[in-house]
């Protein structure tokens, strides 16, 4: 059965999760909705940053995270001299390369439904006296349900399953940054197959699960590109 | 009153519109499609911005040189061409959208609203249950709940077919009799205008070409109307009396009695009559011996060639103008001549109300 590890994994595994995504979709939603709105030359130099994650293998990224929140990074002195402490190896560091590292599977899905939304519905709620930011949260966000879906379930999927950043600036340490693709790595290298497919196989079913959902909601979707 | 003096700059078009209408009563805005009527509408809504320009509606200011009010501020009622009605919403949640947002609307003003354009059978339905002429009746109420202090319509019916057409303009009807604010109507239908407007104002080109009183603007021959193949004069009358041996009303207007096929409209009702300028001929003595009922004594007021065979003679009876499109025979055989008494034998009317 499951081991006290595998338990502590498990629940760092979902905390992270749904911190990551709630911080991801507080961060993605006006950055979707700028890039679906603006006519700005050189938005594609954004877009490209985003989507950066979807095709560098995670240990690159995992190292300029370490290289920027690490020990002897300029970043972690300044937070020294305020008195506190560099956040790689932290859970605070985790969350910050997840929500790096699943930015691009919810801004894309949120970029998508935003630009579907039709201007002249904006204009109706402006007639109606709705204020620009009452029009955003009564008509595009309702309009934007299927994305807001998506974007939720592919962002605490995605960070349920990575690997390598989590490697790089996590660290494994129990229930801080153990997580649950490390522990099934470590079952694997112990030769302990039972507690990996266990652990493997939970996985596989809720995120088949988690597809579905999305799927059913949204008929169209697309996580590589947005459609204009 | 409304005052407006805007310029918008958009992608290879420019709006130059300058002109004031009067407070009350439909303002047709009227001219070929890309001429810019609903730039125009969008320009006093706010959702298109020019650098300069005034635009006053009653008492509000909405653009001046140092302010620009933004559209939600305005105290407008815009009703797109197809409706747009929200989708994520029923027709409850469309109307409630408003109520919400403003303070102060009563429940008789509401009822008032609703019964105006026959809501209550329609107020639980999805949006996607709806007509195209429902889908209007509802988005002219949502606009009609921001109490606004002008109407604007942007070819509400363009999208209809005939029987959804028919169905809204009684709508409509009640629109311009039961309303005190002005309304901007904007077409490019001829039967629509005919029937709905008070005042036309031509648009051709982003300029306002002309503006003022229906009548006038069909009769002037310095406007396109008077010269489009289908010239028209129309006026005003009131149901007087009915000649039941017969089966004819008589219609009283400025210039005298209409006598028309009855159609059962009660007495003291107000009609809108139309005559068509080739449904209109001139003799220089009151002809007895003749077929047609409608003969009136009027005054030549001016004449232009109409193509190559045929003028077109503009004549007052009473204060009424009315045209006349005769051959160029005609008027030089009957040497026609501005000041010249005749009679005029009007052919077939059309009541429009």
């Amino acid at each position: 059965m499951l081991s006290e590890l595998d338990v502590s994994a498990i629940i760092v595994t979902i905390k992270l999760a749904f911190v990551s995504t709630a911080i991801l979709i507080a961060i993605g939603t006006p950055l979707a909705w700028w890039l679906s709105q603006t006519k700005f030359k050189f938005k594609v130099i954004f877009e490209a940053i985003i989507a950066l994650p979807l095709i560098l293998p995670p240990t690159v990224l995992g190292f300029y995270l370490l290289m920027t929140l690490g020990s002897n990074s300029p970043l972690a002195r300044v937070l020294e001299s305020f008195g506190g402490s560099s956040i790689a190896f932290t859970f605070s560091g985790l969350v910050v390369g997840s929500v790096i590292y699943s930015l691009p599977f919810v801004v894309q899905p949120l970029q998508n439904s935003f630009s579907s939304v039709k201007r002249q519905s904006m204009e109706v709620a402006a007639t109606l006296g709705a204020s620009k930011l009452d029009r955003f949260f009564t008509v595009a966000v309702p309009l934007s349900r299927s994305g807001f879906v998506t974007a939720g379930v592919l962002g605490f999927a995605h960070t349920v399953g990575e690997f390598g950043v989590v490697l790089m600036i996590g660290g494994n340490i129990p229930g801080e940054t153990g997580v649950l693709s490390i522990a099934i790595y470590d079952h694997v290298e112990a030769m302990e197959y039972a507690q990996a497919h266990l652990l493997a196989g939970g996985l596989l079913v809720t995120s088949f699960v988690m597809l579905i959902f999305v799927y059913l909601f949204n008929r169209h979707f697309s996580i590589m590109r947005y459609k204009d | 009153m409304i005052e407006c003096k805007l310029n918008i700059q958009l992608e290879g078009f420019k709006l130059d519109a300058k002109f004031t209408i009067p407070d009350k009563g439909i303002t047709v805005v009227f001219g070929p499609s890309g001429s810019g009527k609903t730039t125009l509408l969008r320009a006093i809504a706010g959702l298109e911005k020019g650098d300069t320009g005034f635009l006053k509606v009653g008492d509000s200011i909405w653009q001046s040189d140092h302010n620009f009010v933004p559209t939600h501020k305005r105290q407008i009622g815009y009703v797109f061409q197809d409706a747009a009605l929200f989708d994520h919403l029923n027709v409850e949640g469309n109307l409630d959208y408003v109520i919400k947002r403003k303070t102060g609307l009563t429940e008789d003003f509401i009822d008032s609203i609703y019964t105006l354009l026959d809501i209550t059978p329609l107020i639980n339905r999805s949006t996607v249950q709806l007509s195209g002429g429902e889908k209007q009746r509802v988005a002219i109420a949502r606009a009609l709940l921001t109490k606004p202090k002008i109407l604007l319509l942007d070819e509400p019916l363009s999208a209809l077919d005939l029987k959804r057409k028919n169905e809204i303009l009684p709508y409509l009807d009640s629109l311009h009799s039961q309303l005190n604010i002005p309304i901007l109507y904007v077409t490019h239908s001829q039967d629509e205008t005919s029937r709905l407007a008070d005042h036309i104002m031509l648009i051709e080109d982003g300029k306002i070409i002309g503006n003022g009183p229906i009548n006038e603007m069909l009769t002037r021959f310095d406007l396109p109307l008077s010269h489009s193949g289908n010239a028209i004069s129309i006026f005003d009358a009131r149901v007087m009396s009915r000649d039941t041996d017969f089966n004819l009303m008589h219609l009283e207007f400025k210039g005298g009695q209409f006598v028309v096929p009855d159609n059962k409209l009660p007495i003291e009702s107000l009609v809108r009559i139309r005559v068509a300028a080739r449904d209109v001929s001139i003799t220089k003595k009151k002809q007895t011996d003749t077929s047609i009922l409608n003969i009136f004594p009027a005054v030549v007021e001016e004449i232009v060639p109409e193509g190559d065979a045929q003028v077109m003679v503009r004549l007052t009876l009473k204060g009424v103008v009315l045209l006349a499109c005769l051959t160029r025979k005609s008027a030089s055989s009957l040497k026609l001549d501005q000041g010249l008494s005749v009679f005029i034998q009007v052919k077939s009317v059309a009541i429009l109300s």
